[in-house]
């Protein structure tokens, strides 16, 4: 009963963290692209630097009113935000932030975050299909395509770690990753290719922008969520955006050594900080790519996919299986 | 192209299943209010539509009712995003019927009034391309946002010449209502220098980007014999092999005065459409540089008393004037009775004929494809539907 109290305390804490987390990253994104775009971004929604802006954007979406599109199949369509939140929050489930600081931290976490990550595209797909909208179907046609592609390089960059680490547990694979030279990223060679193959993968998955192709304003006007507004908009952004963060976060600790770093041994707190300043980390790298490249067409991405980055991957991981069954997993 | 057997090898179906998909009027990459009706096969278009006429305005009967020295304000809301050469081209025509000289330092001025003005348009042709490519959220925001903040200073340059940022009203029947004001020129050069260094910056940025080259080499490819029957004109006509410049080829106001280039590339696609454009930049600039150099004194006009609205009386006569605009040959054609207003007048809008060419390159394409190629025909839809 205690542990179950104690689960329920810590789930409640980690994922209004999460949330309060996610919203904060928009508003850094939409600063980050503005320096980039030689503009200043938010400003005067809460003194310094727009900082109340993320919570003004939520407010007015809640008040904005709630349209179901008449010929919509209402069922699917006011399900599909649910479903599509509800994976991309609980991946956050496996994840430690500190040693022994996680909801569950399970014994094949890897692969339960790598599972239920590819969840949302069933969420994704009810939306598409349920608001009767032929961009909305388009958007949802190319999204299996693009998913269904590109989960298997990430999935395949992401077990890299886990076969060097030789373990399937986030907290064993962080654990084998002790100081700054041991981090899987400074591992010779299978390090940096997988942590590139990870990168590409993920910014597909995530369809960020150079493979936004399922929102693709400039064609799809929206995409998926085209017919959506108010709240159910906001819970697809927020699963969106929690998605995302997820991904830095799993990108950080396979690559980056997760809490890892100067003092954090003696310090916890600092671990902690260290390890949410790496994920923010891959966070602007992908953002940095997002703003800088024009969207790429639909057999293209398959064509990246299933023609390079899958093979690739393969190639890679074999030889970390080949490297790990001549030298040994490291441990840490 | 063999679309249908493109289907079949590779979707697998012979392409019963198809859906009709209206692209505009209300599109985030309609460029204006253009309507374009897809039927498609899975992703791939095989035949597009497209429904003008949005933005229809009357344009044609309204210079009907107003005199000649009223109707130039006017003729720069057919194309607004590059003014100044509707103005020029019926100040043209009125000119033609009328044998009205034009004093040389008035020629002068046009010529860089209409230069700035097709770097201004071209930054703005950039910048909403690579929107449609990038997209409002991602790189094409970017260079988006880049493009407005060099048509910005031209636009600076512009306010300063006539007090007016988009609609400027500059030209008048035997030649132009503002002068020069002080110390224009030399903001003028230092303009001019800094987009020619920032044209540079673009290319790089765009040219080494792999996606980019993958989403304009080989798409929407016209060739040099249907651009010709299809009757398109300016960069697109240039993209597609064409050397045909009005400026080069029946040099008007003081075009003869001046050494520029007429870019041509032969490759016919997106690509080759944005190389034109690209080197055009640089050759406006390159002219501009040069009229300011030579830029003769005197009047800025033969009848610099001209201040009734009823004043100016063309004889009877008519006359087709044409120009080389920002998206290609903008021509007016004008019948004058003797009064203070022309009889009959008719555009020839450039993007309007240019449009034409979309049911031709569109359909074999991926729906991808679509708003890049027409991003890369530049239509502006105040000058289609005037």
């Amino acid at each position: 009963m205690t542990a179950a109290i104690y689960a329920f305390i810590v789930g409640f804490i980690v994922l209004n963290g999460i949330i309060g987390v996610v919203t904060y990253i928009t508003l850094l994104e939409r600063k980050f692209a503005a320096r980039m775009q030689s503009r200043i971004g938010p400003y005067y929604l809460g003194w310094p630097h727009g900082w109340l802006q993320p919570i003004a954007d939520a407010l007015k979406l809640m008040m904005k009113e709630d349209i179901v599109p008449a010929l919509a199949d209402r069922r699917v369509y006011n399900l599909a935000p649910i479903v599509f939140l509800v994976p991309c929050m609980l991946i956050f489930a496996t994840l430690p932030f500190a040693p022994g600081l996680g909801v569950a931290d399970l014994n094949i976490g890897i692969l339960f975050f790598l599972a239920v990550s590819a969840m949302e595209i069933v969420g994704l797909f009810m939306g598409g299909w349920g608001s009767n909208n032929k961009y909305a179907l388009l958007s949802v046609m190319r999204a299996v395509n693009q998913i269904i592609s590109y989960d298997l390089p990430f999935i395949f960059a992401a077990l890299v770690p886990a076969l060097l680490a030789g373990s399937l547990k986030l907290s064993g694979i962080a654990a084998a990753q002790p100081d700054v030279l041991h981090w899987f990223i400074f591992y010779p060679v299978i390090g940096q290719l997988a942590f590139v193959a990870y990168i590409v993968a993920m910014l597909a998955a995530e369809n960020r922008v150079p493979f936004d192709i399922l929102e693709a304003e400039s064609e799809l006007i929206a995409g998926f969520r085209v017919e959506y507004s108010g709240m159910k908009f906001a819970l697809i952004q927020l699963g969106e955006y929690a998605h995302i963060t997820a991904t830095s976060f799993l990108g950080a600790l396979l690559f980056l050594g997760a809490w890892s770093g100067p003092g954090a041994a003696e310090h916890p707190g600092l671990g902690i900080l260290y390890f949410l300043l790496k994920a923010v980390g891959i966070f602007l790298l992908v953002t940095w790519v997002r703003w800088s490249f024009v969207r790429i067409r639909v057999d293209q991405i398959l064509a990246i996919s299933w023609k390079l980055l899958l093979p690739a991957t393969l190639v890679l991981l074999m030889a970390t299986a080949v490297v790990v069954a001549w030298k040994g997993p490291v441990v840490g | 192209m063999d679309i249908e057997g493109r289907q079949v090898l590779e979707m697998g179906y012979g392409g019963a299943e198809r859906i009709t998909m209206n692209m505009g009027p209300q599109h985030p990459s309609s460029h204006g209010v253009f309507r374009a009706i897809l039927t498609l096969e899975g992703e791939t278009v095989i035949a597009v539509d497209a429904v003008v006429g949005y933005l229809h305005r009357c344009h044609e009967k309204l210079s009907e009712t107003l005199t000649y020295t009223q109707y130039p304000s006017i003729a720069s809301k057919t194309d607004y995003v590059a003014a100044m050469t509707s103005e020029l081209a019926y100040v043209r025509a009125a000119e033609m019927i009328g044998k009205i000289d034009v004093p040389k330092r008035a020629e002068y001025v046009r010529v860089i009034a209409a230069e700035l003005q097709r770097v201004a348009s071209h930054c703005l042709w950039l910048g909403t391309w690579c929107l449609d490519m990038g997209g409002a959220l991602g790189g094409g925001a970017t260079v988006f946002l880049y493009c407005i903040r060099e048509r910005e200073d031209v636009l600076d340059l512009f306010e300063s010449l006539t007090g007016a940022r988009l609609l400027y009203g500059l030209h008048q029947v035997g030649g132009v209502r503002y002068d020069i004001p002080a110390g224009w020129a030399t903001q003028c050069r230092q303009t001019v220098d800094k987009i020619d260094r920032r044209i540079d910056e673009f290319e790089e940025m765009l040219e080494s980007n792999a996606f980019f080259m993958a989403r304009t080499q080989g798409v929407g490819v016209a060739s040099r014999e249907l651009a010709q029957e299809v009757g398109i004109s300016g960069p697109l006509l240039r993209g597609s092999g064409v050397n045909y410049d009005i400026r080069r080829a029946e040099p008007y106001s003081s075009y003869g005065d001046f050494d520029f280039k007429v870019p041509v590339e032969t490759a016919g696609d997106c690509f080759a459409r944005y190389r034109v454009r690209m080197v055009e930049f640089r050759e406006s600039i390159k002219i501009v540089r040069q009229a300011l150099d030579g830029l003769p004194a005197g009047p800025i006009s033969s009848r610099p008393g001209v201040k009734s609205v009823g004043q100016v009386r063309i004889p009877k006569g008519e006359a087709y004037a044409r120009v080389e605009g920002a998206r290609g040959e903008v021509g007016c054609y004008l019948i004058a009775d003797g009064s203070a207003k022309p009889y009959r007048m008719k555009w020839r809008g450039a993007s309007f004929s240019n449009l034409a060419i979309l049911p031709h390159i569109i359909p074999g394409h991926k729906v991808a494809d679509v708003v890049a190629i027409m991003g890369s025909v530049d239509p502006v839809f105040g000058e289609v539907d005037r």
